[in-house]
């Protein structure tokens, strides 16, 4: 059942991961990177946070499918389009409702009487129903819908990791409530488009305890499922400005500070005149990049196990930088080729 | 560092610098009985209430913290590791004070209101009915409004027999801070909706003038749900209608607890766009409901430095060795130091927009550790960087 290793076949690109793992700006990237040679991409959020509109600098996103920018260019320069698509569960529902039934006089009374409001809120399931019919419709759209937008792939930000099985098993969180009648056959229909292997469902983690953690716990979950997982993205890697050689003498204390006090001179960091207060700033320089070194050899050590961990996964696994200046809109292009390069988002 | 260069012109006047939270005062301030850590996921509000409980119970407080969600082996390291709502001492705490720490467990929680408002027969009714099933296990809401209820359950009880004089709590992770508050409001208005009233009560008051339109919709939603839906529901509202009341009354109260000079909220967010932008709003709400904050921690924000070089200044010395050919772990540091500079400067930039729109809110900034915080080590660590000890902090 697992996806070919490009992920080609793959429809529906499902990111989940621990919140503020960089789930959003991963499903974006993505999304950018699948969007080469002429490809359309859509990209859907169902958290209400119009973090999308945010993160590609557009207005706020409305119930319908607009177009968010150009995917990152092949190499011959050819690039696709990416859109977007804001997914609000009272829209969907009164989508749904006006798609299959006639409601006249009952359409407007359901609000007047708060039905929009319970059937979204409370009703075990049926809010994700609601929101993954409505991603289930763009993925099953083909050309035959006459005037229908027809996608190459869409990418979900999903909800974050502790939540997406239950998100997903919509057919199962039902099964207590409507056993029977129109929404349980559209959990069906659903189901069996996320149980098959055009669906996978991506995972994005730091390396760090609570994530790796997380990630462990939720693919356990998915398998059990039968729901299909994907990636592990590792988002955040710290930089690998060290070698091996300098990481272990720098957790040791063991940098010659010497030798690094007469390159900063060399690179004309600060002043070689050699006044007294030129000495005291280099010295305080020298002193802090070693401190920095150590806390980086401390960190790259954690990372070090915490990768280990995700190996032991066996999934297939990326790994993002960290942009320390931010991801600005070229910083989620700069992602993106890191995806593709990886081979994820061919 | 160019960053810090003192300004000119007409942006000098702005304020980039939040007073300063005296967090030791706060600990140490007998009349605060309450203290609430808010904040958007992940950004490090579990780590923050469980530092700040050791550190007052460390100056002499009898503290309890409320914990929601502890990363493992910080809950082995409290020994909250079972979920039995029941707080427990932690071990290994110095001085006089004392520390127990629970980890609430939310179904259970709610099973208990129940059982403790309604007769057993109708507590069972309700615990086995779908619609509780979803309501108090994933109703959104439903940990933040049990945290509330718990909160207000070990406050009586401290007052009661003198048990605790400093509860802290930690808050659910929840997409937003504003959810803590705004659960027993969704709640009760969800058990009052004009829906719930209605299957209620269809046939009294003005609901009978539009039990026409009632028919109408009941008849829509057993098309599309199936009648199964429609009879759990009836049964469920009808075993919860007497519970209503209690619900309500017993929000209203944490609620006003909240407000009470003897609280005090911390927010907490990281040195990011969206977390800081939950901080403004929560801060906001706050003043609106006239709660008592006492302050922003900014938490795992980049650690300072006293250099003065920039980050070009450091990335262009650093590829000028690279050039030079020779292997040194120089032009690695360099790097390193580079990006730690823009973060920083980053960072700066994003608190000090947060200081010019809430000018009065005292801010302190808490360095990320290397690691993870996962012992009572980490924790004392995390309470003096919060109190503004150590680390140039
Ligand atoms: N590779 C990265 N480098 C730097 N910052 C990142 C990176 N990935 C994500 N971020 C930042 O981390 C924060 C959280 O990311 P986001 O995608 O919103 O997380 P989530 O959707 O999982 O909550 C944002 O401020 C985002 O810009
Ligand atoms: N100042 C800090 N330095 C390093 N790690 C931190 C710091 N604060 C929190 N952490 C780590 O970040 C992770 C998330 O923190 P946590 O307190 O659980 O966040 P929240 O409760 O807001 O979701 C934990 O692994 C914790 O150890
Ligand atoms: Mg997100
Ligand atoms: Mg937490």
């Amino acid at each position: 059942m697992s996806p070919s290793k490009d992920w080609s076949g793959v429809d529906l690109h499902v990111v989940t991961g621990k919140g503020g793992t960089g789930k959003s700006t991963v499903a974006a990237a993505l999304a950018l990177a699948l969007a080469s040679s002429g490809r359309r991409v859509l990209l859907c959020e169902v958290e209400g946070r119009q973090g999308i509109a945010r993160m590609f600098d557009v207005d706020p996103l409305p119930y319908a499918e607009t177009r968010v920018a150009r995917g990152l260019p092949d190499a011959g320069g050819g690039a696709g389009t990416v859109h977007a698509l804001h997914v609000d569960p009272e829209s969907a529902l009164l989508e749904y409702l006006s798609m299959y039934y006639k409601l006249g006089r009952a359409g407007k009374a359901l609000d007047r009487f708060g039905v929009i409001e319970f059937a979204t809120t409370i009703a075990p399931g049926v809010r994700d129903v609601l929101l993954t019919g409505k991603v289930y419709e763009a993925v099953q759209r083909n050309s035959r819908s006459k005037g229908a937008t027809t996608y190459d792939a869409v990418v979900l930000d999903a909800p974050p990791t502790g939540r997406i099985t239950q998100f997903l098993n919509v057919n199962g969180e039902l099964a207590g409530l409507a056993r029977v009648g129109p929404v349980k056959n559209q959990a069906d229909t659903v189901m069996t488009l996320f149980r098959s292997s055009r669906t996978v469902v991506h995972l994005v983690t730091l390396l760090e305890e609570m994530p790796v953690q997380e990630t462990a716990d939720g693919i356990a979950e998915l398998e059990a499922a039968d729901l299909p997982v994907g990636a592990v993205v590792v988002n955040l890697v710290r930089s690998r400005d060290l070698d091996d050689e300098a990481l272990d003498a720098a957790a040791r204390g063991a940098l010659d500070t010497e030798e690094i006090a007469d390159d900063l001179v060399r690179a004309g960091v600060l002043g070689e005149t050699g006044g007294t207060g030129d000495r005291e700033d280099l010295d305080a320089l020298v002193e802090e990049l070693v401190e920095e070194g150590r806390e980086h050899a401390e960190r790259r050590d954690l990372e070090e196990a915490q990768r280990a961990l995700v190996a032991d996964l066996g999934r297939p696994t990326y790994e993002l930088p960290l942009l320390a200046a931010g991801v600005d809109l070229g910083g989620l292009y700069e992602l993106a080729a890191c995806l593709k390069e990886q081979g994820l988002g061919r | 560092m160019s960053e810090r260069r003192t300004r000119v012109g007409p942006l000098a006047a702005l304020p980039t610098d939040s007073p300063a939270l005296d967090v030791d005062a706060l600990l140490d301030d007998p009349s605060i009985g309450i203290l609430v850590c808010c904040g958007s996921g992940g950004v490090g509000k579990t780590t923050t209430s469980a530092a700040l409980a050791l550190r007052a119970a460390e100056r002499g407080r009898k503290v309890v913290v409320l914990t929601i969600d502890p990363a493992r082996r910080l809950a082995q390291a409290m020994g909250v590791e079972k979920l039995d709502n029941t707080p427990r001492p932690v071990p290994e705490v110095a001085g006089e004070g004392s520390l127990d720490a629970m980890m609430l467990d939310m179904k259970r929680t709610f099973d208990e209101v129940v059982t403790s408002q309604a007769t057993p027969e109708k507590a069972r009714q309700i615990l086995e009915n779908p619609f509780y099933v979803a309501l108090s296990s994933s109703f959104a809401g439903t940990q933040e409004y049990m945290a509330m209820e718990k909160l207000g359950q070990i406050h009586r009880q401290a007052e009661a027999d003198g048990s605790y004089d400093l509860v802290v709590v930690d808050t659910p992770p929840s997409r937003s801070a504003l959810d803590f508050l705004d659960a027993p409001e969704r709640l009760s208005s969800f058990l009052d909706g004009r829906f719930i009233r209605l299957l209620t009560a269809p046939a009294r008051g003005p609901a009978r003038l539009m039990s026409a339109g009632l028919g109408v919709v009941t008849g829509a939603l057993t098309k599309i749900l199936g009648a199964q839906v429609l009879r759990d529901m009836q049964v469920f509202v009808a075993a919860f209608d007497t519970l209503f009341g209690g619900f309500r009354a017993r929000a209203e109260k944490t609620f006003a607890l909240l407000q009470d000079d003897r609280t005090a909220f911390l927010v907490v967010a990281a040195p990011e766009e969206d977390a800081l932008r939950e901080a403004a709003y929560f801060v906001e709400r706050l003043e609106e409901d006239e709660m008592p904050l006492a302050g922003l921690v900014v938490n795992r924000a980049s650690p300072p430095t006293s250099t003065t070089l920039s980050t070009e200044e450091a990335t262009a010395a650093a590829d000028r060795l690279r050039r030079s050919g020779r292997r040194s772990v120089t032009a690695g540091l360099l790097r390193l130091h580079a990006d730690r500079l823009a973060m920083a400067a980053r960072e700066r930039h994003l608190v000090a927009r947060f200081a010019a729109a809430h000018p009065a809110v005292p801010a302190v900034v808490v360095r990320a550790l290397p690691t993870d915080v996962h012992d009572l080590e980490g924790l004392r660590r995390i309470g003096d960087l919060l109190a503004g000890e150590g680390e140039g902090c």
